[in-house]
């Protein structure tokens, strides 16, 4: 049974979710991602206002393709977040409490993510076609000169997601994989 | 001789980026489809049903099915007998700029990799040019996403590594990818050449049909042994666990220096595109 989380996610809200946890996400969630993350870690580093408020915030990893007419947004599946490591760290600890992308994450963010309590959802990669379906309205509120990197606000309803790293550190990658090996003895 | 003009080309090429992005080519959907069959595991049962799902709507709907709609890369056999009336590159990446506009397709290229500047109509095209005997024009766009390419790496193996060291390199790469490219993935395998063949025939080998193995037997069993052993990491599709982490292994093979062993490994996630047309 999927657990349904009403954005904002407050740290305690984000604490009490696990690795393996099913959930739809509905409210408002960003996106950024690469040259999003450097430019917000910039301002954070020269002490500067953020284009958005990350306190109790989600950010998807994610560079939609562009809307046809009569849709929200295009096909908007998760990219890989590694490439994000080097910034989510400092975004976790001024109070951004969940982040949805695809792929392993270092040990800095794990290790931010245990200290501030946040969580790192999973989307099925690849699959932006049937994740746009739960993306009601999609809105550029800044760095319009990224393209597809611009930062978005969205408005989303049910979007599935599974816990991938909760804020113990628990890691879905490595007890799916795990079990499933166990199912073969 | 043979005359194609420019513009012909510009179209085909534009019609190619749209419908590759959109409709994933039948030997893929069937590969998954049969691995969905034998998987075993339910979470990866669940994971392979949503992947179905999701290219039955982007054929439905016209619609990209990822939103990586990637690097255009575009692999061309020029006829040796073929004249192009008009510049042959700036015609096929006019037709990448119109597809990518068009077909509201993204726009994912920068004009130099350090300074980052997006070129908004995604060219220029990666394109690989071939000459081939005939008076034909052979155009596939394979538009490759960023997320599996990453994942890619190469080696220069020595030559008594032998067998066994190309064995365990793409295990080894396919193993330290985990769940960054998106399984289940498609692993294109180049062996030999020189250090930048080996890499070109590692990404020409994704081309290859799923449903069409290695016409030498040797090669062919080494497909399938690879592809056996990555199945057997456990890894599955998106990293959640299950069989089904590798849609197929396909390796491109040539002739090497006496002193060189090179292995390319390039992954392809299971959004495995090309469209192919002949003028």
């Amino acid at each position: 049974m999927a657990k349904r989380i009403q954005t904002p996610l407050t740290r305690e809200a984000a604490r009490e979710l696990r690795a393996g946890d099913s959930c739809l996400i509905s409210g408002v969630i960003y996106t950024a991602r690469d040259a999003a993350h450097k430019r917000l870690c910039e301002l954070v580093a020269q002490g500067k206002e953020l284009p958005l408020d990350v306190k109790d915030a989600i950010i998807y990893f994610v560079g939609p393709t562009p809307a046809k007419p009569g849709q929200a947004i295009g096909s908007a599946g998760p990219t890989t977040s590694y490439r994000m490591d080097a910034y989510s760290p400092t975004l976790i600890s001024i109070g951004q409490t969940g982040m949805i992308g695809k792929g392993k994450r270092n040990a800095e963010v794990v290790n931010a993510m245990k200290e501030h309590g946040a969580v790192y959802f999973g989307a099925i990669g690849g699959c932006g076609a049937l994740l746009s379906k739960c993306i009601k309205k999609a809105e550029v509120i800044a760095y319009e000169d990224l393209g597809a990197e611009a930062i978005r606000r969205l408005e989303v309803e049910d979007f599935p997601v599974v816990v991938i790293i909760d804020s113990e550190g628990n890691n879905l990658y490595e007890t799916g994989r795990r079990a499933y090996l166990d199912s073969l003895k | 001789m043979r005359n194609i003009e420019a513009a012909k080309v510009t179209e085909v090429v534009r019609r190619l980026c749209i419908d590759a992005n959109r409709h994933l080519p039948g030997d893929v959907k069937a590969r998954i489809e049969d691995f969905r069959a034998c998987e075993p595991f339910p979470v990866a049962q669940g994971i392979l049903d949503q992947i179905i799902e999701n290219y039955g709507i982007a054929d439905q709907n016209e619609v990209p099915i990822c939103q990586d709609t990637g690097l255009a890369c575009v692999f061309v056999e020029i006829g040796q007998d073929v004249h192009v009336e008009g510049n042959l590159t700036e015609a096929i990446d006019e037709g990448v700029r119109q597809g990518y506009i068009d077909g509201y397709l993204r726009k994912s290229v920068v004009r130099d990799p350090i300074d980052r500047v997006n070129t908004r109509d995604n060219t220029p095209a990666m394109i690989y040019y071939d000459v081939v005997p005939g008076d034909k024009l052979k155009i596939t766009v394979a538009p490759k996403g960023g997320g599996s390419e990453n994942m890619s790496r190469i080696k220069m193996l020595k030559p008594s590594d032998g067998l066994q060291g190309v064995k365990d390199f793409v295990l080894e790469c396919v193993e330290e990818a985990g769940s960054n490219p998106c399984p289940p993935i498609v692993v294109g395998v180049g062996v030999g050449g020189t250090f930048d063949k080996a890499a070109y025939l590692a990404k020409k080998a994704l081309l290859r049909p799923l449903d069409a193995p290695n016409p030498d037997p040797f090669w062919a069993a080494l497909e399938d042994e690879l592809l056996e052993k990555i199945n057997a990491l456990g890894i599955g599709p998106q990293g959640l666990g299950g069989r089904t982490t590798a849609l197929a292994v396909r390796i491109e093979k040539m002739p090497a220096h006496i002193a060189s062993l090179p292995v390319a490994v390039n992954i392809n996630c299971h959004v495995a595109r090309h469209e192919t047309e002949v003028i």
